[in-house]
């Protein structure tokens, strides 16, 4: 006979104890009527979605013993993602990615828009920090063959995010449109020009003609903005739910401890 | 890894996992501690690093010699280090693009069950070598002088002859640096070392004239710069051709 799986539980520490009515403490004050509504809207919504058994599987999940630091490295990555995203979301409300109007609308976002430039700088390092820590994951991941079975899907998911990490990075570079952006295209689609098959190719259809111009502006724009970041945002949904259905390696000097009779959950 | 392999793998995840804890509230203060010091890092260095623009772009210089990101140094160093011109479509494609295949079918090709980096001393070795020629390269790519500069000292002869040999000779150094030799030319600490012959002692090979000769009428694929003029190709000949052997093309400018 098949046999159920049992969500886990919240631990002991964090599990809620409502008072008894036979309580004598019980009053019926304003915090817990308040309360009380709290629970009643989070019923309505959780009869209609059943979303409380994902929350539990999600968050009580029990995660193997010995995991360390080098466990932060992917939550790390996608905060990275996740302020990419915020901080590009605030340059994308003053930037005009047009190749007459691209660099002064960077300068104004720099001079005049109120912490611009600290915005404009978090989106720019943000990057340099994003691309480092995809490497340092990744590391992680190889040296404590945690890309071996069950999860050789996951590491394949992972490589992909590392290539549109990096394509983001390259179609990122030119929207400034100063001479650093410029020459750094021009020179990248050299580069990308020289591949054997493909290389001729590859410039006309990045850049929309033989050099890097307004058309070329625009099309890095469309991809930077949306086609790469929708990728990575349903790419690193997946990851994310491998993660949590195949579970967190442990380390692999980690070894269990010899356990007698019927293994449980944890239940604390 | 075989049936009898995976289940063993299988059984002892989940006893670890028994042993573990839960995610919440316990490993999510891990990753809660590791988002403020993503976060705070990004802040701290757009604060102290900004977010400068360089000139509005110009298709029609031709003298910005770009740097790439730190991260593509390496690529960039590759790119220095193989030579033949039949092997550079290699070196900027075939080598990533390999590099790539091998890293998305990884699981697929090491098939070794044991997870213990000691216990996988191949993948430990290979993985160890490919961090540290990355890093070395992307060393190798920072520490290069960038090759819109020329910097070196004027040699005994130049520091000894007339004030009007001394500003002609630093007239040609700048026009040389600013006409990107540097691009295929190593000259003393700058420059990229192919694929032009470096010319850090020039001088002794060639004379002035043939100097300027070349630059007029070059072998391909290096290009003409006679729209330079005269003048100008008569300061960067007299520069080139006192770079020697015997003279100091050392040294920071």
């Amino acid at each position: 006979m098949a046999k159920f799986k049992i969500l886990p539980s919240p631990p002991a520490a964090v599990r809620p104890q409502p008072k008894r009515p036979d309580d004598p403490t019980v009053d019926d004050g304003f915090v817990d009527k308040a309360k009380d509504a709290g629970i009643s809207a989070a019923d309505w919504v959780d009869e209609r979605t059943s979303l409380s058994g994902t929350v539990r599987w999600v968050m009580f999940r029990p995660i193997p013993k010995g995991t360390n630091w080098f466990y932060t490295l992917g939550t790390a990555t996608m905060v990275a993602f996740i302020n990419q995203v915020i901080t590009g979301m605030v340059l994308a409300m003053y930037y005009e990615p047009s190749a007459s109007r691209a660099y002064e609308s960077m300068k104004y976002i720099n001079n005049e828009v109120f912490l611009g430039e600290f915005v404009h700088g978090m989106h720019r390092w943000g990057s340099t920090v994003m691309v480092l820590l995809v490497f340092l994951h990744m590391a992680r991941t190889f040296f404590f063959g945690a890309y071996k079975y069950p999860r050789e899907l996951n590491w394949v998911i992972g490589v992909a995010l590392l290539v549109l990490t990096l394509a983001m990075s390259v179609t990122g570079y030119l929207l400034p449109f100063d001479q650093r952006a410029y020459w750094a295209s021009v020179v990248a689609m050299n580069i990308a020009g020289n591949a054997p098959f493909l290389g001729p190719f590859t410039p006309p259809a990045a850049l929309g003609g033989p050099d890097v111009t307004a058309v070329t502006l625009s099309r890095f724009y469309i991809i930077h903005m949306m086609l790469i970041p929708g990728l990575i945002i349903g790419l690193i949904s997946a990851h994310l739910y491998l993660v949590i259905k195949l579970g967190t390696t442990a380390p692999p000097w980690i070894r269990a401890d010899k356990v007698s009779g019927d293994l449980k959950e944890h239940d604390a | 890894m075989n049936q009898r392999e995976k289940e063993e793998y299988l059984r002892e995840y989940a006893i670890l996992k028994a042993q573990g804890k839960p995610f919440f509230p316990y490993i999510i203060v891990k990753d809660g501690v590791m988002m403020i010091v993503v976060i705070g890092t990004i802040m701290l260095m757009s604060l102290t690093l900004g977010g400068e623009l360089t000139a509005k772009a110009d298709a029609t210089t031709t003298t910005y010699a770009p740097r790439p990101e730190w991260y593509y140094f390496w690529a960039f160093e590759l790119l220095k280090v193989i030579k033949p011109p039949e092997l550079v479509g290699l070196a900027t494609v075939g080598i990533p693009t390999i590099a790539m295949i091998l890293l998305f079918l990884l699981p697929f090709y090491d098939r070794n069950p044991e997870r213990h980096p000691l216990r996988r001393p191949l993948a430990t070795t290979a993985g160890i070598f490919v961090i540290s020629a990355m890093a070395l390269l992307s060393y190798l790519g920072a520490e290069a002088g960038a090759p819109s500069q020329v910097n070196i000292d004027p040699p005994a002869s130049i520091a000894a002859a007339s004030h009007e040999d001394q500003v002609r000779w630093e007239a040609g150094r700048r026009l040389t640096a600013q006409s990107g030799c540097g691009g295929c030319h190593k000259i003393g600490p700058n420059g990229n070392d192919g694929p032009g012959p470096p010319l850090t002692e020039i001088g002794d090979r060639l004379k002035e004239g043939a100097i300027r000769e070349t630059m007029i009428n070059p072998t391909l694929p290096m290009p003409s710069f006679r729209e330079l003029g005269p003048e100008a190709l008569d300061e960067m000949a007299f520069f080139l051709s006192t770079l020697k052997s015997s003279g100091a093309a050392e040294g920071g400018h």
